[in-house]
C-alpha cells in the first residue's frame, strides 16, 4: 500500500524554517507567494526608499521641508485627523445604534456602512464636490452663511470622514456585540446613572477598538486621493493634498522629489501609527 | 428612551449626510440631462473604450491575484513557519501606502527616468502609460483582498481534513482542490467580489501610471474625472452611475454571501 511512502522523512535540524507536515505544496505555494509579493511589492518599494537619496540626504531634507510640501503635508495629515476623530465621536454612535438598538430599515443601513469601501474614489469625489459647492444641496445653506466648504480645507475634512466610516464602525461592531451587558445591568442595579455606566463600564472596554478604530481611519485618509481631489482646491499652499503633489512632482519629471515626499509620507505615517498603537496597548492594559 | 431616540436620530442623519446623500447625488445628476442623454454619455466611443479598458484591467489582475491569495492562504494556513507575521505585514502593505505611492513605485522602476526606463524605450516596450502599467498598478493595490479574506478562514478550518487526505493518498493538488477548495469556496467569492470592486474602481494609482490618454489608456474612473474636469458634468456622473450601480451590486452580494455564509466566511475585519 502507497499510504506513507510519498512522505519522506525528514532530517532533525537544530534551527529549521518550517516545521514537519504531511502536507505537500509548501515550497510552491511560498515559493509562489514570495515570487509575487517581490515583484509586485517589495521591488517597487525598494526603488521608493532608493529613489530620494539621489538628492543626499540634505537635498532630501530640503524637498520634504519646503514650504509648499510642509503645507500639503500638514493639510493631509490635519485633515486625515479631523476627519478619524469625527468619524470615533459619530462612528461610534452609529455602532451603537446599530448594535443595540432595532428600527426598519436596519439591514440596509448596516449594509450603507460599507458604501465608502465599495464606492470608487473618483465617484464619491465627484458627487461630494457636487452635493457641498456653493450652489449644491448642503452647500448653499453654508454658503449663505458665508461659509464655503468645497474647495476648501474643509472640503478635504468632509470627504475623508467619508472615506473613514466604515473603518470606524466596522471595528467598532464585534466589540461592542461582544459587550456583557451584565456588568452594565449589576452597574445599575447598584445606583450608577446611564452616564456613570458609560463612562466607567463601557468606555474602557471599547476604548481600544476605538483607537484601532480611529488608526485605521486616520490611515487610510492620509493617503486617499479619488475622493478628496475634487473637492479640495488645489491651490498651492492652502488647500493642496500631499498626493497631488507628488503627481505634480511626477509630472514634472521630478522623480527624486516626488519619491521624496512619499517617503515622508509613508515615515510619518508610520510614526503616528506607531503612537497610536502605544496609545491603544496602554489603553487596554488600563481596561484590565 | 429618549436618549435610544436621540441617538438613533443622530446616527442615521449622520449617515444619510454622509452616506446615502452622495450615492442620491449620483443618480440625479446622471440622469439630468434626461435619459437620452444618459444613453448618449454611455455608449460613445471614449466611454466604450473606458469599459473596455477597465474590464480588461480586472480580468487580468483578478485572477492573478486569486491565484497568489490561493497559494499564500495555503502555505500560511495549513504550515507552520517562521517570519509569518511579517509575511502577513507584507500581505497588508498596499492598505497602509496611498494608492498614488502605488502608482509612484511602478513609475520609479519603468517611467523615462526609472531604473528600466532606458532600456525599456531602446526595445520600444510601453509600460507606464499603457495597459501592462495599469494592470500593475492594479494588481498592487488590490492583491490583499483575496488574501486576506481566506487566511483567517483557512486557519478557522485547521488542517485536519487535509492530513487525513494526505494519507489517504492523495496528490497535493488533488487535496487543494478536492478537499480545500470546497471548503473556502463561498470566502474565495467574497474575496474575488472586493478585489473586482476595488480593481475597477481604483483611481488615484492608476491615474499615475496612465497617460491619461482618451480612448487608449482611460479606465472608467479616470473617465469620470476627465468629463468632469472640463466641466460635462451630465456625462461624467453617468459614467460615474455605472460604477455605483457596481458599488451597489457588490454590496447586495456581499451581503447576501454574510447572510447565508457567514459562518463560512469567516470575521470581516474592514477594508
Amino acid at each position: 500500500m502507497s499510504l506513507l511512502t510519498h512522505v519522506e522523512a525528514r532530517p532533525v535540524r537544530a534551527w529549521s524554517f518550517k516545521k514537519p507536515s504531511v502536507i505537500p505544496g509548501f515550497g510552491l505555494a511560498f515559493g509562489y507567494a514570495v515570487t509575487y509579493l517581490s515583484l509586485i511589492v517589495l521591488i517597487p518599494l525598494v526603488a521608493l526608499l532608493l529613489r530620494p537619496w539621489e538628492l543626499g540626504w540634505d537635498g532630501f531634507w530640503d524637498t520634504v521641508t519646503a514650504p509648499r510640501v510642509l503645507a500639503a503635508l500638514k493639510l493631509s495629515f490635519g485633515a486625515s485627523l479631523i476627519g478619524a476623530a469625527v468619524n470615533a465621536v459619530f462612528g461610534l454612535i452609529a455602532a451603537w445604534v446599530l448594535v443595540r438598538y432595532n428600527f426598519p430599515g436596519k439591514k440596509i443601513v448596516d449594509a450603507l456602512i460599507d458604501l465608502p469601501f465599495a464606492l470608487p474614489t473618483a465617484v464619491a469625489g465627484i458627487a461630494l464636490t457636487s452635493i457641498y459647492s456653493p450652489n449644491g444641496w448642503v452647500g448653499q445653506f453654508f454658503a449663505q452663511m458665508g461659509v464655503k466648504i468645497a474647495f476648501t480645507p474643509l472640503g478635504v475634512i468632509v470627504a475623508l470622514t467619508f472615506i473613514g466610516l466604515p473603518f470606524v464602525v466596522r471595528t467598532l461592531q464585534p466589540v461592542l456585540e461582544d459587550l456583557n451587558t451584565e456588568v452594565e445591568e449589576a452597574a445599575a442595579t447598584l445606583g450608577a446613572t446611564r452616564w456613570q455606566i458609560f463612562a466607567r463600564v463601557i468606555w474602557p472596554g471599547i476604548l481600544p477598538t476605538l483607537l484601532t478604530g480611529f488608526a485605521l481611519a486616520f490611515a487610510r485618509a492620509v493617503g486617499e486621493y479619488g475622493s478628496v481631489i475634487f473637492i479640495a482646491g488645489n491651490l498651492p499652499m492652502k488647500s493642496e493634498i500631499a498626493p497631488l503633489l507628488i503627481i505634480i512632482k511626477l509630472e514634472q519629471y521630478d522623480y527624486a522629489g516626488a519619491a521624496a515626499v512619499g517617503v515622508a509620507m509613508l515615515g510619518l505615517s508610520f510614526i503616528l501609527l506607531l503612537l497610536v498603537n502605544l496609545l491603544q496597548r496602554w489603553s487596554a492594559a488600563r481596561a484590565d | 428612551m429618549r436618549v435610544r431616540i436621540g441617538l438613533t436620530f443622530v446616527a442615521l442623519l449622520y449617515i444619510a449626510l454622509l452616506l446615502v446623500l452622495p450615492l442620491v447625488t449620483v443618480f440625479v445628476e446622471a440622469f439630468r440631462g434626461g435619459p437620452e442623454r444618459y444613453i448618449e454619455s454611455i455608449f460613445n466611443s471614449d466611454t466604450l473604450s473606458a469599459i473596455r479598458l477597465t474590464l480588461m484591467g480586472a480580468a487580468i489582475a483578478v485572477p492573478l491575484n486569486i491565484v497568489f491569495g490561493l497559494a499564500a492562504s495555503w502555505a500560511i494556513a495549513k504550515f507552520e513557519f517562521r517570519g509569518k507575521s511579517f509575511f502577513l505585514t507584507l500581505i497588508d502593505l498596499p492598505f497602509s501606502i496611498s494608492p498614488v505611492i502605488s502608482g509612484l513605485v511602478y513609475v520609479l522602476i519603468f517611467g523615462l527616468q526609472g531604473w528600466l526606463g532606458p532600456w525599456l524605450q531602446e526595445h520600444d516596450i510601453q509600460i507606464i502609460f499603457a495597459l501592462p502599467g495599469l494592470v500593475l498598478a492594479t494588481i498592487f493595490v488590490t492583491f490583499p483582498f483575496v488574501a486576506r479574506e481566506l487566511i483567517p478562514l483557512m486557519q478557522e478550518q485547521g488542517t485536519l481534513e487535509e492530513e487525513a487526505a494526505v494519507t489517504l493518498g492523495a496528490s497535493g493538488f488533488q487535496t487543494f482542490f478536492r478537499v480545500t477548495l470546497p471548503n473556502i469556496k463561498w470566502g474565495l467569492l467574497y474575496g474575488v467580489l472586493l478585489c473586482n470592486a476595488r480593481a475597477m474602481g481604483e483611481f488615484g494609482a492608476v491615474s499615475v501610471v496612465s497617460g491619461h490618454i482618451r480612448g487608449l489608456t482611460n479606465t472608467m474612473p479616470l473617465h469620470v474625472e476627465i468629463l468632469y474636469n472640463e466641466y460635462n458634468f451630465v456625462a461624467s456622473f453617468a459614467v460615474a452611475s455605472l460604477l455605483a450601480g457596481l458599488a451597489l451590486l457588490t454590496l447586495v452580494v456581499k451581503t447576501a454571501l454574510q447572510w447565508r455564509f457567514g459562518g463560512q466566511i469567516a470575521a470581516v475585519q474592514g477594508h
